[in-house]
């Protein structure tokens, strides 16, 4: 069943708080294998002009993901993950993420159109500080393929 | 800070080629990648949900292959801070076989532009000789004097 076109320009609820830790900067750093010690050690960070451990330029995807999952998840969404491809990423940040950020995402849907079977769903999610500080803009598209009556 | 043998930003001119990066994802990076990113889709270690989907078998995160462009970039820029925008297209999926020594991904970088203290990099991202990312492009902050310069 495809999409409803009227998706577009709705806004999805705010996430809840994400208090970004040392540790999860440093560990998402070492799952890339960034061993750039200014995501580990936070003197060397702040020796090159860090306030704390800045996170690798992706990371805003971790707090927008929560926001797609969201999105997803909402029963008059009801898309499953699974059948879900990311089709393109684009992130504008302000600044990096830093440790000790407590980060939010709201998402909206900007379009919803169809493609040969599969619906193209491009997001937007703001990522800011419980503060109201703009941190970062994560445009996600994603490509939803519905599966068809008794597939599995 | 900048490695050795590479064009520190502050030099970069239109048509600087930035070192070649090469990294090496296996199906255990994935694992970690999905804990550490909470992104659990199960086409990212499992072979028999990938092929049920259509997948050749397990497929990298689209944004772990962005992310090693990320790390190219922080590594040319000298610091992840100054990476300022980056987009990509996931164009074609990086298969991970479920063995020890996995895929590699090769980064190669370009700079287009440079103004007002920003370039633009133009960026290949390759796997198993095809190009995995398209408009693979970041804005970078060249200037001296920020966060990351020592």
């Amino acid at each position: 069943m495809p999409l409803d076109p009227a998706l577009a320009g709705r806004r999805f609820p705010t996430t809840p708080a994400h208090d970004v830790s040392r540790y999860e900067v440093s560990r998402f750093a070492a799952a890339l294998g960034a061993t750039d010690p200014v995501h580990h050690d936070v003197e060397v960070a702040r020796r090159r002009g860090h306030r704390d451990l800045p996170a690798p330029p992706t990371f805003p995807i971790v707090v927008a993901f929560e926001a797609m999952t969201g999105f997803m998840a909402d029963p008059s969404v009801g898309i499953e993950l699974r059948n879900v491809v990311h089709s393109a990423q684009r992130f504008v940040a302000q600044r990096p993420v830093y440790a000790g950020d407590v980060l939010t995402a709201t998402l909206t849907v900007e379009s919803v159109r169809q493609a040969a079977g599969t619906d193209l769903i491009a997001t937007r999610s703001e990522v800011a500080t419980t503060a109201g500080e703009a941190v970062c803009t994560a445009f996600a598209t994603l490509a939803h393929r519905a599966p068809a009556v008794g597939e599995r | 800070m900048s490695g050795q043998g590479q064009p520190a930003p502050a030099d970069w001119t239109a048509g600087t080629e930035l070192p070649t990066q090469v990294f090496r994802v296996t199906r255990a990076d994935l694992v970690a990648y999905a804990g550490a990113s909470g992104d659990h889709n199960p086409i990212h270690w499992s072979d028999r949900v990938a092929t049920a989907v259509g997948l050749p078998g397990v497929v990298a995160h689209g944004m772990v292959t962005m992310a090693l462009g990320g790390r190219a970039l922080s590594t040319w820029a000298g610091d992840p801070a100054r990476v300022r925008e980056y987009g990509v297209r996931f164009t074609r999926p990086v298969v991970v076989p479920d063995d020890d020594t996995g895929v590699e991904v090769i980064v190669r970088g370009t700079v287009g532009t440079v103004a007002d203290g920003t370039a633009r990099v133009d960026l290949v991202v390759g796997c198993d000789g095809t190009t995995v990312l398209g408009q693979a492009r970041a804005s970078v902050l060249v200037a001296a004097g920020l966060p990351g310069d020592d």
